[in-house]
């Protein structure tokens, strides 16, 4: 079955989302789910979105620029960066023209607070930056984007899961898909396709991530030869609930939230003199990991307290509800007086499919642009984030460059036509399908998952060393191996999602595989990418940004130069 | 712990009719639910089919009835339950496969009541003003995740499947009394009929169902008191 349309977005995040609303009503375009829109991980989103408003103090979108810079440990591009801070002061008022419910100041204005990383003044101090819908800022942006998507009729095919890229002469041709409903295949032949399908945060065993996060979109795309950046840059956010990995959003610190060891130290003195417990997350998290490793973790366990006790009912039910309630249900804790249990947890990928400042998805060293191929949103890699992502970031992220390649699509859309497709398009997909479905191969999909996740969660998290890696690889292939004998159970094609697990953990293979690889290769440490045997950046030889691609000899590894344009490198210090 | 979860069955390339499964698996106590029925699909039978997303109650996708009540699997952790579970589908909506049910028709009530921000004349240059004490007026219905729970589990929906439901009713409450929206006369329309507002009877079964704590029935009376006086 094939469907025709200009435009085809993948994913209903804010990226995609708002890559949808540039194109709706201008040209004929679809977009793709795995799930339900109002069911993408943009809604967990807590703390805030940041962006040099200036509504209680001073800011401007110079400041956030030298922040998210620094904050990247030098390796975002810095003419992306330019562009994310400065649009993101008018996405927020466009936010709010849509209705965004922000919280308030008493003046009326949209309400900021302080948020990790954000200083005035090129670093003197914190600044109030994030602004925030109580700490449900995601939810408030997916809800609100999705609500001009009805406004503006798009068009939506829901639980349909993309399996293929389809690339013809050089060109964009389009997507296949199966949908899950009917387990029909349906290839979509379309001019332009933009991918905004999220992370890969499901390849941890501890992590804040959704179970739909299996790192698709990559995936897809990596296996049409296209390289992958940066794969070895992956946030660890510090304060997750221990355990269970749900995130507790930097926006209790921004209220006043201390982190302490098991001393009741407030350990971040140590590490952090100035920013604190508002230091970047790969700074903290590390701070964490290093307390438990001397033996300050709570009980001489693998967690720290975070310690909100001193804010106050009023703070608590006005500023942090949602994060209060996780705490009450899931661990059974009354926060307003006692501390909670928390520990590092897989949050965010740096890294994904590169693209330039307009979104178009590029293929090699010299950003050569692949005509008609998008992405925004975390699973691109513009890259404004570089080694390491301030919060409050990602939600500027998904609605600059999800509105800039978005309007670049159009313009796209009006300038050229489709790119005929082969007679077979689907067979890859199709194939991929049977593979599984006639598989009669004893090993479970859930056996291998978690022994990915928890061998990538002891050797690639945190800390790494080469040994670690080393063995990781091996066991990589191993893994691989016994993939290829997955059994299921479920043959039937309405909502095979058994089926559709399994494709799942094929593509946190592919991706884990690039992650270890890049992550083996990088001789260095750098934002979230932390070699014990190579404990300190090395700007000499590493101020580069990876490119993986996949290759019949393995994965090959290829570099390209990082834009500086207002602010040279230099020590990263909090 | 051992737990025994029974789950509605039901596959419709197989099965004329649903079936009770029952499956005992070891778990901890502060497991959610969630957890169990992933431990059953993944270790013990890889057909069994519900949706979930996110695991920790924001996305909305694994409403579900739990020894008989509508909630998210993933808020509710295993020692609250008992030893014996009791899982079905969210009732009101046609089953497609065991747990998953057919969203679709909640979703069309949803959009009826023109669900965006709706203004009249320019937006300015930078933020419309709003006070905090305005903008507490529709905090509690902004929570809203669209789970369904609160519709499915309202017996003036069972017994009215027309019902525009108290999710819909809750989505048009958020712009109604958001100060800034002038779109109410719009949504007045659609709210002030038969199988709008005015089929709630105060039964109350969406407050308890609504696993993000938004006093539905009061919102809906607050619409309800908005349409007879004609103000806000």
């Amino acid at each position: 079955m094939v469907q025709r349309y200009d435009a085809v977005v993948v994913g209903a995040g804010g990226a995609g989302l708002m890559a949808a609303l540039q194109l709706a009503g201008k040209g004929n375009v679809a977009v793709l789910s795995k799930l339900y829109p109002t069911r993408s991980h943009t809604g967990a989103a807590q703390g805030g979105i940041g962006a040099a408003l200036g509504n209680l103090e001073e800011d401007h979108w110079e400041w956030h620029m030298f922040d998210t810079i620094k904050g990247s440990d030098y390796l975002a591009d810095q003419d992306a960066v330019e562009v994310l801070c400065r649009e993101a002061i008018e996405t927020v008022y466009d936010l709010e023209h849509w209705g965004l419910p922000f919280s308030r100041t008493a003046e009326g204005k949209i309400a900021q607070r302080p948020f990790g990383g954000h200083t005035k003044e090129f670093g003197k101090a914190p600044v109030r930056r994030s602004c925030y819908a109580a700490d449900r800022t995601g939810h408030m942006i997916l809800q609100t984007c999705y609500q001009q998507c009805i406004k503006h009729d798009v068009h939506f095919y829901n639980e349909y899961h993309v399996l293929d890229l389809l690339v013809e002469q050089g060109r964009c041709g389009g997507v296949v898909a199966l949908c899950l409903a009917t387990g029909e295949i349906y290839t979509f032949q379309s001019k332009a396709v933009l991918f905004a399908t999220g992370g890969c945060g499901k390849m941890f065993h501890v992590s804040s991530n959704a179970h739909s996060l299996t790192g698709d979109g990559m995936a897809v795309v990596y296996r049409r030869g296209i390289p992958l950046e940066d794969m070895e840059f992956f946030q660890f956010h510090p304060t997750g609930i221990y355990k269970m990995g749900i995130l507790l959003s930097e926006a209790a610190r921004g209220e006043g939230a201390i982190l302490r060891n098991k001393l009741g130290e407030r350990f971040m003195e140590r590490y952090a003199p100035t920013l604190l417990d508002l230091a970047p997350r790969d700074m903290v998290s590390r701070a964490i990991y290093r307390e438990i490793r001397e033996g300050r973790g709570i009980d001489g366990k693998n967690y720290v307290y975070l310690d909100m006790t001193h804010l106050g009912k009023e703070v608590l039910d006005k500023k942090l509800p949602d994060i209060t309630d996780f705490v009450r249900t899931y661990l059974g804790i009354e926060p307003l007086t006692q501390p909670v249990p928390v520990q590092p947890t897989a949050h965010y990928a740096m890294g994904g499919i590169p693209t330039d400042i307009e979104g178009r998805v590029v293929i090699d060293e010299k950003n050569t642009p692949l005509p008609g191929l998008y992405a925004a949103g975390e699973v691109a890699c513009v890259s404004v984030h570089g080694a390491n992502r301030l919060g409050t970031n990602s939600l500027v992220d998904i609605l600059v460059f999800g509105r800039r390649s978005g309007r670049h699509a159009l313009k796209f859309i009006q300038e050229n036509d489709w790119v005929p497709l082969p007679a077979r398009a689907d067979e890859l997909a199709r194939a991929l399908v049977s593979q599984v479905l006639n598989s009669t191969g004893k090993e479970r999909a859930a056996d291998i998952r978690d022994t990915l996740q928890d061998e990538m969660m002891e050797k690639a998290s945190v800390f790494r060393d080469a040994q670690g890696l080393a063995a990781l690889r091996e066991k990589l292939r191993e893994l691989r191996d016994r993939y290829r004998h997955v059994k299921s159970e479920d043959h039937g094609v309405c909502y095979n999602t058994e089926l559709q697990e399994v494709l799942e953990l094929g593509c946190l293979l592919d991706l884990a595989e690039v992650l270890v690889e890049s992550a083996w290769a990088r001789q260095e440490s750098r934002g979230g990418h932390y070699r014990e045997d190579f404990p300190k950046r090395d700007d000499a030889h590493w101020l580069k940004h990876t490119l993986a691609y996949q290759s019949p000899r393995g994965i090959e590894l290829k570099f390209k130069p990082v834009v500086i344009t207002k602010f040279q490198p230099t020590e990263r210090k909090y | 712990m051992q737990v025994t979860l029974k789950i509605k069955r039901f596959n419709p390339e197989k099965d004329k009719d649903a079936w009770w499964g029952e499956y005992k698996i070891d778990a901890e106590p502060t497991d959610r639910l969630l957890d169990a029925l992933n431990h059953v699909k993944w270790y013990l039978d890889g057909t069994l089919t519900f949706r979930r997303s996110c695991a920790h109650g924001v996305c909305g996708s694994d409403a579900m009835q739990i020894n008989g009540s509508n909630a998210l699997a993933c808020k509710l952790l295993l020692k609250s339950l008992g030893q014996t579970i009791t899982i079905e589908p969210l009732r009101g909506y046609r089953v497609i496969k065991d747990l998953l049910v057919d969203m679709d028709a909640f979703l069309a009530k949803y959009r009826s009541v023109k669900p965006y921000f709706i203004t009249q004349g320019p937006d300015p240059e930078k933020e419309r003003l709003q006070s905090p004490e305005d903008r507490e007026k529709f905090d509690d219905t902004t929570k809203c995740i669209l789970c369904g729970a609160c519709t499915s589990g309202c017996p003036s929906f069972w017994a009215d499947g027309d019902y525009l439901g108290p999710a819909a009713i809750v989505n048009a409450h958020r712009f109604l009394f958001d100060s800034r929206d002038e779109g109410g006369e719009q949504r007045m329309e659609v709210l002030n009929t038969l199988e709008g507002v005015w089929r709630c009877r105060t039964i109350f079964n969406c407050v308890e169902a609504c696993p993000r704590d938004i006093n539905v029935t009061r919102a809906i009376g607050e619409v309800k008191k908005a349409l007879l006086y004609r103000k806000v």
